[in-house]
């Protein structure tokens, strides 16, 4: 039996938005750590800014009119309604989504679920103040883990599985091409020149978004070097968070569903677009042909596959994600 | 009527326990120390677990309350299970033919039975119904019977539910929470089960398929969305059902049929069990601000090509004033007497009994005709001197909108409370199926007033749940 085009929609950003919540937790804990180390004056505030422009929340921080601490950002990060990307709006879309598909999942998702918003709903600014912060985004890192955990344990690997699966590996890469496209330019093989600590502290961070740190070491058996951090988190198939391996496994769900339904469709097409993409290149190449270029058009193509997975299987155009 | 002691479901007068009461009676007293409260923590866990909640209205979004469970579960014998099915078969039977008649020949009007003015004039009416056939000539599929007990054998029919009966979903987890916290009790008691409903509900919605369907009927469930108060039971009954839960921007009427639309494009649709009010059903056909309903569904309605279960306009059947003629309507339809009695009510458009209503408030019920809910109603015994005043003014300036009944002494059944285990006063909802056939699952719904003295047994006004056993032979 097939299901709602409005459920595929559902589940789809349901898994999304527990992603985003897990970047956005992410995110600020690399512009908490940049703002701890910055030595220049105002370094504070430059750092948390460029952190919201990678997440594209910058514009709605910048009507709020107020300067960038770790105070304030914290909160507009963390609980402002008004903040669309906030961890409160995602945790809050998520359950709701959740609420509306539950015929769809799993008890063991809804409890999940459910059991994170009852508790962060509890929580006040004074609860992450200090050394709290890093405790309390560690937590909803763990939503996140325990979500994915209650799905690949207990889901029917039908259809909705993989317009879920297909949702969180799109916001996946999304999120780690902005995160690279934030500090594109300590990643350019030139800025090897330049060295010093400043860079290896911001390669440091960047690769702490993408909780690639210590893995890193375990790939290259090397120090952090531009050129091996950007094959990391691009081309490296092996490193869960990469774009390849993104693109690889969208594809592969995207072809999950032409075998389930028995038919070919336009995101077909997309999903294999976006993997040739980064399949079939080289550092070199994406260098050669310039970093933040290649980063805009990944992010632009992730996005034209969302579109065509929505218009593929008969999602509501206004995007009415509960 | 309100000094004399109530008919307690457990114990004789004497103090002696009820037959059909004796195992469960045996089982409490074994129970040690804290066993019940601890089976009480017990229960509220497992509902909180299952997530078995209502919304409430006007509190914070997102918030959904776990209604209260008593672990005591109420019991009824056989016998008396026979009785009640066999007075709720009669009256949901000519309740449907009723409806039939009102919204054709409307016989019953030109008898003089039912006046006229009181069905043509009523909001619950619907015009547009008016020679529509449906299915089988079922009107009210799923119909919630409200019953009150005030003796040994005396059972009293307070109302019937044909619009969208709710609370189906709470017999069923009722059942399931009591079977494991006290899965011993089952083994001493013999049962009859209520998780029957889902496989009969099915069954039934299927067999009101529009003629001429092919293969298995397309079922849908038709929700308003997660805000709404019953939300939890909508997608729990799609899910028992396996039957897709849609809200109305997922279906869409072309050439007067209906489809839904899914992943691979739009799929016919046969059967539509909607919990949404007729009024916004069809904004083509009723309210045309409706967001929630489906543009052209009552066309296809009318012309047979989607059953919508219940029929619009079986409202009109629940009414509070067509109530007081349900014994003349099995008479006039069945050629019977109603095995199941009605509360005696009083009409106080009749000026004699308005008069004595008015002098005897203090002892009355009075309820508005539309109000639900525990909304809109004074228990005279319980309401102070300025409500009945006020209720006076009501009722003189619209005598037509009010019904007046006898405070009825409701039986009490054992409840868990703080205190220990006191009576507390119950209703009974038992849930009936028509399609093919009528399909009564034996149980329902056991509401209990946790107040003590209240007799507002309605979750909105801080009443609970018990689990109903009827016995097997």
């Amino acid at each position: 039996m097939t299901m709602l085009g409005r459920t595929a929609q559902h589940l789809f950003w349901l898994s999304r938005y527990v992603e985003r919540a897990e970047n956005m937790a992410r995110l600020l804990e690399v512009g908490y750590r940049m703002s701890l180390t910055s030595r220049r004056e105002g370094g504070e505030s430059e750092h948390l800014i460029s952190m919201m422009q990678a997440a594209e929340i910058d514009e709605e921080w910048a009507k709020k009119d107020r300067v960038a601490d770790v105070a304030s950002v914290t909160d507009f990060m963390l609980f402002d309604p008004s903040n669309p990307s906030s961890v409160q709006t995602c945790l809050m879309m998520a359950r709701n989504n959740a609420r509306t598909v539950r015929t769809a999942i799993t008890s063991d998702m809804w409890e999940t679920l459910n059991g994170a918003w009852l508790t962060f709903s509890q929580l006040k600014s004074r609860d992450v103040r200090g050394a709290k912060l890093l405790e309390v985004l560690e937590w909803i890192k763990r939503i996140s883990h325990e979500f994915r955990g209650a799905f690949l344990g207990t889901l029917l690997r039908d259809d909705g599985f993989a317009f879920l699966q297909a949702g969180g590996l799109i916001e996946r890469a999304d999120n780690t091409a902005r995160i690279l496209d934030m500090k594109y330019y300590v990643l350019l093989p030139q800025a090897k020149m330049v060295g010093g600590d400043l860079d290896t502290q911001q390669w440091t961070l960047i690769l702490r978004a993408a909780s690639a740190h210590r893995s890193y070491r375990h790939v290259y058996h090397d120090r952090y070097k531009a050129e091996n951090i950007a094959d990391f988190l691009i081309l490296r198939q092996e490193m869960p968070r990469s774009l390849f391996y993104c693109a690889r496994f969208v594809q592969t769900q995207v072809q999950n569903l032409a075998t389930f339904y028995g038919c070919s469709k336009s995101c077909d097409v997309a999903a294999a677009e976006l993997r040739a993409m980064v399949e079939n290149t080289t550092m070199e190449t994406i260098f050669a042909h310039g970093l933040h270029e290649f980063l805009t058009e990944f992010i632009e193509r992730n996005n034209t596959l969302t579109t065509a997975l929505s218009e593929s299987y008969n999602f509501y155009q206004d995007a009415a994600v509960a | 009527m309100a000094d004399t002691k109530p008919f307690d479901e457990m114990y004789n007068a004497d103090g002696s326990v009820r037959e059909p009461y004796r195992a469960l009676a045996a089982w409490l007293d074994e129970q040690k120390g804290k066993a019940l409260t601890l089976m009480q923590a017990d229960a509220e866990a497992i509902f909180r677990k299952l997530g078995i909640t209502f919304a409430v209205y006007g509190s914070e979004e997102g918030t959904e309350k776990v209604i209260p469970f008593d672990v005591i579960p109420r019991i009824i014998a056989a016998q008396e299970w026979k009785e009640l099915s066999r007075g709720i078969e009669q009256r949901v039977k000519a309740l449907n033919a009723f409806l039939h008649d009102i919204y054709h020949d409307q016989n019953i009007l030109k008898a003089g039975i039912v006046p006229e003015k009181l069905i043509l004039n009523n909001a619950a009416f619907c015009p547009q119904m008016m020679g529509v056939n449906p299915a089988r000539n079922v009107y009210a599929h799923i119909i919630g019977v409200d019953i009150v007990r005030t003796g040994p054998d005396a059972f009293f029919v307070l109302e019937d539910n044909l619009r969208t009966p709710s609370g189906v979903s709470y017999m069923l987890e009722d059942r399931e929470a009591m079977m494991m916290l006290a899965p011993d009790l089952f083994q001493r008691i013999k049962v009859a089960p209520v998780d029957t409903y889902a496989e009969n509900l099915r069954a039934t919605l299927e067999s009101v398929a529009p003629e001429g369907t092919s293969g298995t009927p397309n079922i849908v469930v038709l929700t308003p969305g997660i805000y709404n108060s019953a939300y939890f039971e909508h997608s729990f009954l799609a899910d028992q059902m396996g039957a897709t839960l849609c809200e109305g921007p997922d279906l869409f009427v072309e050439d007067g049929k209906v489809f839904m639309r899914t992943t691979m494009g739009p799929e016919r649709v046969d059967v539509i069990y909607r919990r949404i009010d007729d009024a916004y059903l069809d904004p083509e056909t009723f309210r045309p601000e409706s967001m929630l309903g489906v543009p052209g569904l009552f066309k296809a309605y009318a012309q047979g090509n989607v059953t919508l279960v219940n029929a619009p306009g079986t409202g009109i059947a629940d009414d509070k004033a067509v109530y007081t003629y349900v014994p003349e309507i099995v008479e006039f339809y069945l050629g019977e007497k109603t095995l199941l009695q009605n509360v005696p009510t009083y009409n106080c458009t009749d000026k004699d009994q308005r008069e004595w209503v008015l002098e005897n408030l203090a002892d009355l019920v009075v309820k508005e005709v539309h109000g639900s809910g525990g909304y809109g109603m004074m228990v005279g015994p319980t309401s102070t001197k300025a409500m009945h005043k006020e209720f006076k003014q009501k009722i003189l300036a619209r005598p037509d909108n009010y019904i007046v009944q006898p405070t009825l002494a409701l039986s009490t059944c054992p409840t868990y409370v703080n205190s220990g285990i006191a009576p507390r006063h119950v209703d009974l909802r038992p849930y009936v199926l028509i399609g093919d056939e009528v399909r009564i699952t034996p149980g329902g719904l056991t509401r209990v007033a946790l107040k003590k003295g209240s007799l507002v047994v309605n979750s909105s006004q801080g009443g609970g749940t018990k689990d109903t056993w009827v016995l097997e032979e």
